[in-house]
């Protein structure tokens, strides 16, 4: 299963088990109380507040912004050009730049630019496809989408010890805790 | 039998006793297990007879032109025009639902709106069938489209038609992202249930990997969000640029204002008749009326009942501006509507779009399956005679008698309309075979936690 490997360590993390949101929350706050960096939360539905724990920015907006505006220019751009640069036809005596006709096509390649990149940018930015993910290594991980949550502690976490940080998630609650293997 | 599961509260939106693993289980099972009804292989099997009608109508409208269908001189639009606008209507329901109802914060749609999703995506593709073959050389259908080429010709981007190509294509796209990306951490839970192989490496490759952390879930629902707040001027300007295709025009019963808001009024109320023909028998067959409840039933059909007032109110506004206006023509258009040779049609369809639904007044009917369907199926024959009139009627008596004609259907035009009907029932079945029908993972937010506890509340406590 050995895949290639950034780091000495010959464990991915600890992973930690929970069947209740709380203690999975509870377990956030105490690995960022102890100053733990490296570290992932999995639910099987979104929980509101949980990123903030694990602190990270989410850039999706802005690049849906930027395809917004993109797709903007774009589709005034096609029309303008086509219309009055590169083919001018005389269509009952209207300005070769009707820019209020153009607002439909404009904004229909807003829309699609901006999908485009809300949806391609999520797959993106969250290293989407990937084939393989050390946490499946650990076989009850399978439960996460079904009503598990879990937490993970990554080795290359600086303040990462075999033994202190096992020990630290057992005292969350968790209903175990797995080594994950590379 | 479906209302035995019902002891508790009737507007639970979700059965008593559900649990995320029970969620989990009840959903997925319906996919990965191999029992099927014995109705899901009745209709398959019909359907995908009238869908194999579907490809021998193109097959003969290839071959000998579109001369095999009903269109003449005056009424250069027919079922062709009607069947489109007709579609692509009834799509737009799905959008209403997924992205509508979600911007809204209305937590009924949750159990609805993946199937609502997939009626979109499979009308849309019957939608968009019929202006490409209408053109009657489909092979050069990339005329429509900006595409540098040597003949140094290009889309008239001031026309209604142009807008069309853009907006439908964009719907399209835009229909299927939204589909496919609700489905990603469904597919998830397929691959991570499978016991079989070869759903383990569909249903695992279908899901890019996905394994529900937390910083995936945050960017995937802002995307989500986004894409819905997208999709609702989408779907509304997409009804207004093919009312524009009319209403552009010079022809009276098709020159008017009121086109845009009440073509988009129109394409929800069909809309929604068609998830209810779809989710009611659905329920029945996969015992999901604990997660499609009598309460998604009594909402629906209050939409149904709101849109069919603005629809009704659009006839009433256009019959009103016909004597308004002065015009002869107009008035003429109206008259012509309500006592030529297409009468039965405009009286059909006020009894089926303004008429038959008044009965979802009644509390109980609402709740009533077979209410419901008698309803429901009105409004899709309704919203079918609706366009019927606008196209056909007004093309066939403009301007001058001497250019007055009469339009009639062609056999291949019926036998290409109930192609199409085959095509969305076999593609719709083949989703509710492979594709959780229900979103699992949003489900689960619906899924009773303990006091404090509720997914969304937390958020705010935990942000500073």
């Amino acid at each position: 299963m050995s895949h290639t490997q950034h780091d000495a360590s010959p464990i991915y993390g600890y992973l930690a088990e929970f069947d209740d949101k709380d203690a999975l929350f509870a377990c956030a706050q105490a690995a960022r109380a102890r100053g733990f960096t490296e570290i992932e939360a999995y639910t099987p539905t979104p929980l509101h507040g949980l990123p903030e724990i694990l602190g990270y920015k989410n850039y999706v907006p802005h690049l849906v912004f930027l395809g917004g505006v993109a797709g903007v220019l774009t589709g005034f751009g096609l029309c303008y050009w086509v219309s009055v640069l590169e083919y001018p036809l005389n269509i009952g005596g209207k300005p070769f730049n009707s820019w209020q006709a153009f607002v439909v096509p404009t904004f229909e390649t807003m829309i699609l630019f901006a999908s485009l990149t809300a949806v391609f940018g999520m797959i993106i930015l969250n290293g989407l496809p990937q084939p393989y993910h050390p946490v499946f290594n650990v076989e009850k991980f399978a439960r996460c989408s079904d009503d598990r949550f879990f937490f993970v502690v990554l080795s290359r976490d600086p303040k990462f010890d075999a033994h202190d940080t096992r020990r630290f998630l057992a005292d969350q609650k968790a209903l175990s805790v797995d080594e994950v293997p590379h | 039998m479906s209302q035995s599961t019902h002891h508790g509260d009737p507007d639970a939106l979700i059965g008593p006793g559900h649990t995320m693993a029970t969620l989990t289980d009840k959903i997925s099972g319906i996919v990965l297990t191999q029992k099927h009804p014995l109705q899901w292989f009745a209709i398959t099997g019909i359907a995908a007879i009238f869908a194999s009608l579907l490809g021998l109508t193109v097959l003969n409208l290839f071959f000998t032109g579109i001369g095999v269908w009903g269109p003449n001189n005056p009424v250069g639009w027919g079922f062709d025009i009607i069947n489109f606008v007709w579609w692509i209507g009834i799509g737009h329901a799905g959008t209403l639902i997924s992205a509508i109802l979600l911007l809204l914060k209305q937590e009924w749609r949750t159990s609805i709106n993946r199937s609502a999703e997939a009626m979109t995506v499979f009308a849309v593709m019957c939608a968009g069938m019929y202006p490409l073959l209408h053109t009657g050389r489909p092979w050069l259908a990339y005329w429509l489209l900006p595409i540098p080429n040597t003949m140094g010709m290009w889309p008239q981007f001031r026309s209604p038609l142009i807008w069309d190509v853009f907006a439908v294509s964009t719907y399209a796209t835009v229909s299927m992202l939204f589909w496919y990306v609700g489905l990603i951490p469904d597919f998830a839970v397929l691959r991570d249930k499978a016991t079989k192989k070869v759903q383990k490496v569909v249903y695992g490759m279908l899901a890019l990997g996905w394994r529900n952390a937390a910083r995936h879930w945050d960017r995937y629902e802002t995307a989500y969000l986004l894409l819905a707040g997208m999709s609702t001027p989408l779907v509304l300007s997409v009804h207004t640029v093919v009312s524009f295709d009319f209403a552009a025009g010079i022809i009276p019963g098709w020159h008017t204002t009121v086109f845009p808001p009440y073509f988009v009024a129109g394409a929800i109320f069909a809309g929604f008749a068609m998830v209810l023909t779809l989710s009611i028998p659905l329920r029945i067959w996969y015992g999901v009326d604990d997660l499609i409840t009598d309460k998604h039933l009594d909402n629906m059909a209050k939409v149904l009942l709101a849109t069919g007032w603005i629809v009704t109110y659009g006839y009433a506004v256009e019959a009103f501006m016909c004597f308004y206006s002065g015009s002869t023509y107009e008035e003429f258009m109206l008259l012509n509507r309500l006592k030529g040779p297409y009468w039965f049609q405009y009286w059909s369809l006020l009894l089926t779009n303004c008429l038959l639904p008044q009965i979802m007044w009644i509390p109980k009917l609402r709740r009533n399956i077979w209410a419901l369907y008698f309803v429901a199926m009105s409004v899709n024959i309704g919203m079918w005679l609706e366009r019927y009139i606008i196209i056909v009627v007004s093309l066939h008596r403009d301007f001058l008698p001497s250019s007055w004609g009469m339009y009639a259907g062609s056999r291949w035009d019926w036998a290409m309309f109930l192609g199409t009907l085959g095509f969305f029932t076999t593609a719709f079945m083949l989703f509710v075979r492979f594709l959780p029908m229900i979103s699992i993972a949003e489900m689960k937010a619906l899924v009773p936690h303990k006091p404090g506890l509720t997914t969304g509340g937390r958020g705010a406590a935990a942000h500073h």
